[in-house]
């Protein structure tokens, strides 16, 4: 069992006959997951990988009873994605494009909230449970099932960390990239709490970068709740203030945001933080031992 | 995008906002023009205030802003223009009538991260650093956070101006100020002093505005406010070629595909014993025209010498060994030690390329930024 997804999981692509939406349509489906459906408006009736496309999200669910969504549309037409897979009650929506406006996104997330769903990202990798599905875009080859469960706001830096837990023989359960901009659907605290439910999952990675207090959050939360090891890398130590780091929501605003505050409330919770990626695992084999 | 305080006045006035008589300028001769203007709108005019536009908080205890007899002005005004403010170099100014302060208000409208909401704030400790003012007196901060579906409310409005004590004609800045941030796609907008004079009159005294880079696709309109002096050289170009690249004073070069990857490299060059020269991303593409313009940006840098740190994933390494080859011919060759690293899709295929052609490559992140601080800090 992993989190928020298994075998049996039905996608859909919202934008799937696009660029970005068609590759990893084709690339999901060599994973093994089951995408059902896809959503470009004005293009029912085509297919695209075998996989039927339909013109709106609600007809797609009627159709294939997908639960699940994941969305390649241009950043203007994101929100609007969001809150169809919402109005159509898809319980998990998970939103990769880059660049949503972000007042926007503050709407899309509450409508979201009110209609019971759960959004992960925008600006994400998705996520896998390796083995079972993948409904992202992070290279499958890199994950092996297992029992450690990862979340980061990073992309690139969370495969370097998974391909090294690999490597190193120790498995993940789910990796959940939640996503690099100011505003997204889910955080950390509602993942750690979700792996700490999970019986397959024995240890956490949580994978921070600066800007924003949710790591801080994560370890006021890990203190209280979690019982499960945890250990963290977070990147963006030698940023400059008021500088943004290629993410729109990695900036250090002020005094607020900075890695070293991140730290020191991971430390003060009892999680240590490596100081490279690849210390990660060695912190992992420590904490699992003891 | 960062608005100057020129640039956000005139979208506060534009939007029936009153502000104090003011004028831009860029040079002695323009400060004398403004001068003359204000007089001739005001002619009991006696002192002005000269405020230096630059991105930067904290200008007038920098010395960014004078208040001055109006002949004096011009004298000012060379004193600012080319100053070094906090790193950045002055090159445009504001010229105002001087106004008579008699109360300072702060009014403020934030994107709340945590809370996921815009949030209104608001202070009768104005003029003032509103950071220092939440660490040092928490209490004189009022916040209401605004619903989405539903807009900034009357009741709300009340909330902040009978809790912190602001008159009540700051309702109608409340408004206006609420109503450009919501138009334009502000990350913050902010009046600070909202000023209340001796004669009575109210009046924003200040404006700070930065714009969702992420919406600045709805508002073509705000574009004539990029202000391409106030970007780094560098990061400039960077922009055009279409990678995320922040400068920073070291002297290793760091090419990365990934903004996460990218911080996580500069920062183990640093835990190496290096200095990082730079972030660089250079996206999920992998367009050789990429790294070719990347190449360049260092070369012009004059870097020691430059890691690339990449990570296939849907990046094929074998594009970016492309990438690299050919930069560095259409360089004409390059004299200084690159360090390449590279793992995932099609590393085979990369590696045997960069082989070929005589480079180094290397599997391991740590291994290479190591290698990189050898061959600099020999």
């Amino acid at each position: 069992m992993a989190i928020l997804l298994d075998a049996q999981t039905r996608v859909l692509v919202q934008g799937i006959t696009g660029r970005d939406g068609s590759f990893h349509t084709q690339q999901m489906l060599d994973y093994g997951t089951s995408v059902v459906a896809g959503v470009t408006p004005g293009k029912k009736g085509q297919e695209m990988a075998g996989v039927p496309v339909f013109n709106t999200v609600q007809e797609a669910v009627d159709a294939t009873a997908a639960n699940c969504s994941i969305i390649f549309v241009p950043p203007r037409f994101a929100t609007d994605a969001i809150l169809e897979a919402a109005d159509a009650k898809i319980p998990l929506i998970i939103c990769i494009t880059e660049g949503v406006p972000v007042q926007e996104m503050i709407g899309a997330y509450q409508y979201v909230q009110q209609a019971g769903c759960r959004l992960i990202g925008p600006n994400c990798p998705g996520l896998i449970a390796p083995g079972a599905a993948k409904v992202g875009i992070m290279p499958g080859h890199i994950h092996k099932a297992g029992n450690i469960g990862v979340i980061s706001r990073s992309g690139t830096l969370t495969y370097e960390v998974v391909y090294q837990l690999t490597q190193a023989g120790m498995g993940q359960s789910t990796c959940v990239g939640i996503g690099g901009d100011p505003i997204i659907g889910t955080k950390y605290v509602d993942l750690l709490e979700l792996f700490e439910a999970d019986p397959e999952t024995e240890a956490i990675v949580l994978i921070g970068e600066i800007g924003g207090n949710d790591e801080e959050v994560a370890a006021e939360y890990i203190a209280k709740h979690v019982s499960k090891p945890v250990v963290s890398f977070i990147s963006g130590r030698t940023a400059p203030p008021g500088k943004r780091m290629g993410h729109a929501g990695a900036i250090i605003s002020g005094s607020s945001g900075t890695a070293e505050a991140k730290v020191e409330a991971l430390n003060a919770a009892g999680v240590p933080v490596a100081d490279t990626p690849a210390q990660v695992v060695g912190l992992l084999q420590e904490r699992l031992k003891a | 995008m960062k608005l100057h305080e020129y640039q956000g006045k005139e979208l506060f006035s534009k939007h029936g906002l009153k502000i104090p008589n003011g004028v831009a300028a860029f040079s002695p001769e323009d400060v004398q023009a403004a001068v003359e203007r204000l007089s001739s709108a005001n002619p009991d005019l006696k002192k002005v205030v000269v405020k230096a536009q630059v991105h930067v908080g904290g200008r007038g205890k920098a010395g960014g802003i004078k208040v001055v007899d109006k002949e004096a002005a011009v004298d000012a005004a060379k004193g600012l223009l080319g100053m070094d403010l906090k790193g950045l170099i002055v090159s445009k100014l504001l010229v105002e009538e001087a106004i008579n302060i008699d109360k300072e208000y702060y009014i403020g409208l934030i994107l709340d991260r945590a809370k996921r909401k815009t949030v209104l704030m608001a202070s009768a400790m104005g003029g003032v650093d509103i950071e220092q003012v939440a660490e040092e007196h928490p209490e004189a901060i009022v916040k209401v956070w605004i619903d989405p579906a539903v807009g900034l409310t009357q009741f709300q409005i009340n909330q902040v101006i009978f809790g912190a004590n602001l008159p009540k004609e700051a309702a109608s800045f409340i408004k206006v100020l609420y109503e450009v941030y919501s138009s334009y796609d502000c990350n913050i907008a902010e009046i600070n002093p909202l000023v209340v004079t001796k004669e009575g009159q109210v009046i924003a005294a200040d404006a700070k505005v930065d714009l969702d880079d992420n919406a600045l696709f709805k508002h073509a309109e705000l574009m004539q406010y990029h202000d391409p002096a106030e970007v780094d050289e560098n990061e400039l170009a960077a922009k055009e070629a279409g990678l995320s690249y922040v400068e920073l004073d070291g002297d290793i070069g760091c090419v990365v595909n990934g903004a996460g990857l990218a911080m996580a490299t500069m920062d183990a060059v640093k835990y190496g014993g290096g200095n990082p020269a730079n972030f660089l991303d250079i996206g999920g593409s992998s367009n050789p025209a990429k790294v070719t313009a990347a190449m360049k940006i260092l070369q012009r840098k004059k870097v020691k010498g430059v890691l690339f740190n990449i990570f296939g994933g849907i990046t094929r390494c074998d594009d970016v060994a492309k990438g690299i080859v050919s930069a560095v011919e259409e360089m004409g060759g390059i004299d200084i030690p690159i360090v390449i690293r590279l793992t995932g899709t099609n590393e085979e295929e990369a590696r045997q390329l960069l082989t070929e052609k005589g480079y180094k490559v290397g599997s391991s992140m740590d291994e290479a930024v190591k290698e990189i601080i050898a061959l600099t800090h020999a």
